[in-house]
């Protein structure tokens, strides 16, 4: 969902907000795309993620309907911390669609408790303490915080920021339950424009065959 | 007429424990954020109990900044607004000149307030934002004052209207980073600032210019900002026995309004009157986000924006860089609510004439912020009219009361 204000997104989503708002998208149009999207794929999740003031403006109660209606499966909001729960997250959870929030380096085993509390549909692990699609995690810092937050919750894990390539996304796929790719896509889609669907596809398409070889040798490995 | 009741209805005991102030304020920012922002709220509940924190506050404010600042009674203005009023009636106007602090704003009672917290929490470098460069300044000197790095951040429109302020900073050894994003002013160098933050979260602490920001920023900006309102009610009793009957202050985030009017909260009879930049005017483009906006979530804190109905903010615009912000502290929206200070605005071409006036009348150049507050004293819709005898005072950059 773009926002004019993306505070936690680095060049290349900031541009993608800015190219969308500028088109003219606005949350409706956004729903209607959820729709549309949910009637074609009614198998495959579908999750909102974005920032506060465009999903509270109209009433949390409202947001989680549409959501509903829309047949969005999650949602993920940048800008409520487990403190301003109460902003989004009982509407979302009334309505039977998940909150998927946030852990970071900067969540310590005090402050996990507090972050799982409320949470549903899977943890995203943001890799790096900075903004969206710049650095990369060291591998072996992301292996120790997903075992950490493994052992703390039952829901899945996925790992996100910084993630571009189909060797990094097979090494993360080891550890985690799955990996988040999204500037790299959506620098596909600026240079693509109208006919971005064909080279993300493909990248996608690389990115997938590379988890799923990670997944295979981890069970062979497994049954030896 | 001496200290205010502490009463149980006090206005001056907000935000409660999670930091709202009534529906507002609060702590919307990002999970990476949370830990350093809950460190923060410790540290400063530790500092604002511990003598030596106050101490070492008090005295840099007295020996570097140069309080306090005097209240001065500006006769010829005076004089000039009573024109239009009946014989024996009018407003006597009162200045409280914070433009002679050190650095020639009130900015700078923050920064040594805050920059002193960054130095308890062991953190080494400082980063800003800045619009009309005044908190650029003020930070940079604090930096330099204590030997630590600043990274300042600039709308490139800011830097392009502000050059001067923009030169001091460069002096005072910051690096000032102009921001190219959004429409180059004061939202979107604080998107800038955050996004900083956020990558260095464990050596930079962020200094928030306004009473803006997530939990306990709005909170301890005003308290670092009370200074100008303590010494205020203080000057005004000791100068002619009584309190002042308004109080008028310009706002952008309202830091400079905030510290005038919260010392002053508890005194009933005491009326505020906070101005909004009108800009080209309210049907035009403006940065009056409580006349003109709603309720939402930006910066951090829940507040009073200018906004689209899909909740997309809108850009503001005001003649002065330091108003052009869409949103404004949330206690000044708590206190509109509940209605225990008053809004209104002025326009771009009001704000001018009353430059101008000021200039010619007291011999003093005003900034373009406290001269939108000026307009609205001397076009006599202060609240008080024109027909009470009385004394005024303005804070200078800042406020004004206007006693009858």
């Amino acid at each position: 969902m773009p926002f004019t204000d993306p505070m936690a997104d680095g060049p290349a989503i900031q541009k993608a907000n800015i190219r969308s708002l500028e088109a003219g998208t606005t949350t409706a149009d956004i729903f209607a795309h959820a729709t549309a999207f949910r009637a074609r794929h009614p198998q495959v999740p579908l999750v909102l993620m974005g920032y506060a003031n465009p999903m509270t403006i109209r009433g949390a109660d409202w947001f989680a309907d549409q959501c509903v209606k829309a047949g969005v499966d999650g949602v993920i909001c940048v800008d409520i911390p487990p403190e301003e729960d109460a902003e989004l997250g009982p509407a979302l959870r009334s309505a039977g669609v998940d909150l998927i929030r946030l852990a970071t380096p900067t969540s310590d085993a005090a402050r996990l408790p507090a972050i799982l509390d409320g949470s549903s549909g899977f943890l995203y692990y943001v890799s790096v303490a900075g903004i969206t699609g710049l650095q990369q995690a060291a591998q072996s810092s992301i292996e120790e915080a997903v075992a950490r937050l493994k052992a703390a919750t039952d829901i899945p894990v996925a790992v996100g920021f910084g993630v571009r390539t189909p060797e990094q996304a097979a090494a993360i796929a080891k550890v985690a339950d799955g990996v988040v790719v999204g500037s790299a896509i959506v620098e596909l889609v600026a240079q693509h424009g109208a006919n971005a669907a064909g080279p993300v596809r493909e990248y996608v398409a690389s990115l997938k065959a590379a988890i799923n070889s990670a997944w295979l040798n981890f069970e062979v490995r497994l049954k030896i | 007429m001496n200290t205010p009741d502490p009463s149980l209805n006090s206005f001056r005991n907000q935000p409660d424990e999670r930091g709202h102030f009534g529906q507002f304020g609060g702590r919307y920012v990002a999970e990476t954020l949370m830990p350093l922002v809950l460190d923060l709220e410790r540290e400063y509940k530790a500092a604002k109990i511990d003598p030596a924190f106050k101490a070492q506050f008090d005295d840099l404010l007295e020996h570097y900044v140069g309080r306090p600042s005097p209240l001065y009674y500006a006769e010829r203005l005076t004089e000039e607004c009573r024109k239009n009023a009946p014989s024996g009636k009018g407003a006597q106007i009162w200045f409280k000149r914070d433009e002679l602090n050190h650095t020639g704003a009130h900015k700078i009672n923050n920064c040594i307030g805050q920059i002193l917290l960054a130095i308890r929490m062991g953190k080494t470098r400082i980063i800003a934002e800045t619009g009309a460069g005044q908190h650029g300044v003020a930070t940079a000197t604090v930096c330099a004052r204590f030997g630590l790095p600043c990274v300042i951040y600039m709308g490139a429109k800011d830097v392009e209207r502000q050059q001067p302020n923009v030169f001091r900073m460069k002096l005072l050894g910051a690096e000032v980073v102009p921001v190219t994003s959004g429409a180059n002013t004061l939202k979107d160098a604080m998107n800038e600032a955050l996004r900083d933050w956020v990558a260095n979260v464990h050596d930079t602490f962020y200094i928030i210019g306004t009473t803006a920001g997530p939990h306990p920023y709005p909170e301890l900006v005003r308290d670092f900002q009370s200074v100008i309102g303590k010494e205020a009610r203080a000057q005004m009793l000791s100068r002619i026995n009584r309190l002042p009957d308004l109080l008028v202050a310009a706002i952008g985030g309202g830091s400079n309004a905030i510290g005038l009017f919260h010392p002053f909260l508890d005194d009933e009879a005491v009326q505020m009157l906070g101005i909004e930049a009108a800009g080209h005017g309210l049907d035009k483009e403006h940065a009056a986000s409580l006349a003109g906006g709603r309720p939402g979530i930006l910066h951090g804190n829940k507040t009073y924006l200018l906004q689209d109905e899909d909740g997309q903010i809108a850009e503001a615009h005001s003649i002065s860089a330091g108003l052009d912000y869409p949103g404004i502290g949330p206690e000044h929206s708590w206190l509109k609510e509940i209605g225990r200070v008053r809004y209104d605005s002025v326009t771009d071409t009001e704000a001018l004439d009353a430059f101008q006036l000021l200039c010619r009348t007291e011999g003093i150049i005003p900034a373009l912020e406290p001269s939108h507050a000026i307009a609205a004293v001397a076009r006599g819709e202060d609240g008080s009219g024109s027909d009470h005898p009385g004394q005024s005072v303005w804070a200078w950059r800042q406020g004004y009361f206007h006693c009858r």
